[in-house]
């Protein structure tokens, strides 16, 4: 485990080091910037794929989803369809429910200890904390499409116009990057103050999110203080997705730090516990229905065992038995 | 395993939209470089170009704010020259909304400044020459 830790830490880091020692390098080094992306692109994809097919392929012998409900059984009891599913259907309906909506995360209570009693109540920061970064990123990374695609997406111009109703300066004030920036700094000082979460958190636990800050405050940096030209930095996105890059000249230091910091994230994803954005799909206690007395299921990996049965052994005997005057 | 063909949808769905970029700029089949414009006739902007492609749109805020706000229309420039702030005396009597303005905003996916819900572009409503 620890090695493992070391490693994704060497990963993380190296990519971004590079990335800063090259804003103070000369430009003969900016070669190095469309090399670095193809590598994590790679990293990620392939990484990712290759976590999947061991996931695919580890043997579910037996059904193990956490059930939340009143499981189906006689008519007259009423069962709870999506936190007890006992078809596929509900099992995938609870699945896109739980991507979308973190409902396990809706369950989050503390308890505290009183001089007389244990209480537990409600506890929804960890929730909104979650639901309002991951769709923040989604949309930044959606909003992200209009440096990559050359002409511009319709959806990602309607997104952006969503996205910024105020205008305030010069440049439009996105609020999935205040979001964004107000979620992860929540998340962030939940696991430094509360004393519980803080003796569970491991140095991985903070690498991801001080990557991700450190992604969201380059980004926000670079776009409202700093300011950079965009059309190269699009020239040189476009060009990457057409396999034919460009030197991202002109791009600024900054927009190099985002660069390598956004790809040591990618890079690290296959390795780390982000990699739950495709281990949530393929979760056995998420992704079975919960039919474990309806239907019979045989392990796959059952030794063949020799039986010999009741009926076999009197159909063998028959004649004598029947010789015996023994009934069946 | 029965759920292998979900599976493998999955792994499908997952590359699709990750190489989306890829295959979207194959299907498009546009050049995808970025828009040539011409420089200044009078071959000198108000500030250098690599700072006017920085941050053009901070100045041009700043000016409208000296402009309407504290009636100060005089800019001097990084070279001594002075301007009038002003953006259809003195931007588009060199550039050019539609060839200048709107190819890297529409190129960079940049949502329409705000400069034309007050400001016309003067050469769409230049007086037609009768043949």
């Amino acid at each position: 485990m620890r090695y493992r830790a070391g490693f994704a830490l060497l990963i993380a880091l190296a990519p971004a080091c590079s990335g800063v020692a090259l804003a103070f390098l000369p430009k003969s080094f900016l070669v190095l910037a469309p090399a670095v992306a193809y590598a994590a692109c790679a990293i990620f994809l392939l990484g990712l794929l290759a976590r999947l097919w061991r996931w695919t392929s580890s043997p579910v012998p037996f059904r193990i989803p956490t059930t939340c409900g009143q499981q189906r059984s006689l008519a007259w009891i009423p069962p709870a369809r999506l936190d007890n599913p006992s078809t596929g259907l509900t099992a995938g309906a609870r699945m896109l429910l739980e991507v979308l909506t973190f409902r396990s995360l809706l369950r989050n209570s503390r308890s505290r200890a009183g001089s007389d009693a244990v209480t537990s109540h409600d506890s929804l920061g960890l929730w909104l904390g979650a639901i309002v970064f991951h769709w923040s990123l989604l949309i930044i990374l959606l909003r992200h499409l209009r440096l990559f695609v050359q002409p511009v997406p319709a959806f990602v111009l309607t997104l952006q116009k969503l996205d910024a109703p105020f205008h305030t300066g010069a440049h439009p004030l996105y609020l999935s990057d205040v979001a964004l920036l107000l979620a992860l700094a929540y998340l962030l000082l939940r696991r430094l103050a509360n004393p519980l979460v803080r003796y569970v958190s491991l140095l991985t636990d903070y690498l991801a999110l001080w990557l991700l800050l450190e992604v969201a405050l380059t980004g926000v940096l670079m776009r409202y203080l700093i300011g950079v030209d965009v059309t190269s930095i699009k020239q040189f996105a476009v060009s990457l997705a057409a396999f034919s890059p460009v030197l991202p000249r002109n791009c600024g230091p900054w927009f190099f730090a985002h660069l390598f910091l956004a790809c040591s994230l990618a890079a690290y994803i296959p390795f780390s516990k982000i990699a739950h954005m495709a281990g949530v799909w393929l979760s056995p206690t998420r992704n079975l229905a919960n039919n474990n007395r309806a239907v019979r299921h045989i392990n796959p990996w059952n030794a063949p065992v020799k039986t010999h049965t009741y009926a076999e052994w009197l159909e063998e005997n028959k004649d004598k038995l029947k010789s015996a005057g023994i009934p069946e | 395993m029965r759920e292998r063909w979900l599976i493998t949808l999955g792994y499908g769905v997952f590359v699709v939209f990750f190489t989306f970029p890829l295959w979207r700029a194959a299907a498009a089949r546009s050049s995808g470089s970025m828009p040539r414009l011409q420089s200044s006739p009078a071959g000198q902007c108000v500030a250098p170009v690599e700072q006017m492609r920085v941050a053009h749109m901070n100045m041009l805020f700043q000016w409208r704010e000296d402009a309407v706000r504290h009636n100060n229309l005089t800019f001097v420039a990084y070279n001594g020259k002075v301007y009038r702030k002003s953006l259809d005396g003195t931007c588009l009597s060199c550039h050019d909304k539609q060839q200048f303005c709107d190819r890297c905003h529409a190129y960079s996916g940049v949502s329409g400044p705000d400069c034309w819900n007050c400001h016309n572009d003067p050469r769409a409503f230049a007086p037609r020459v009768m043949p």
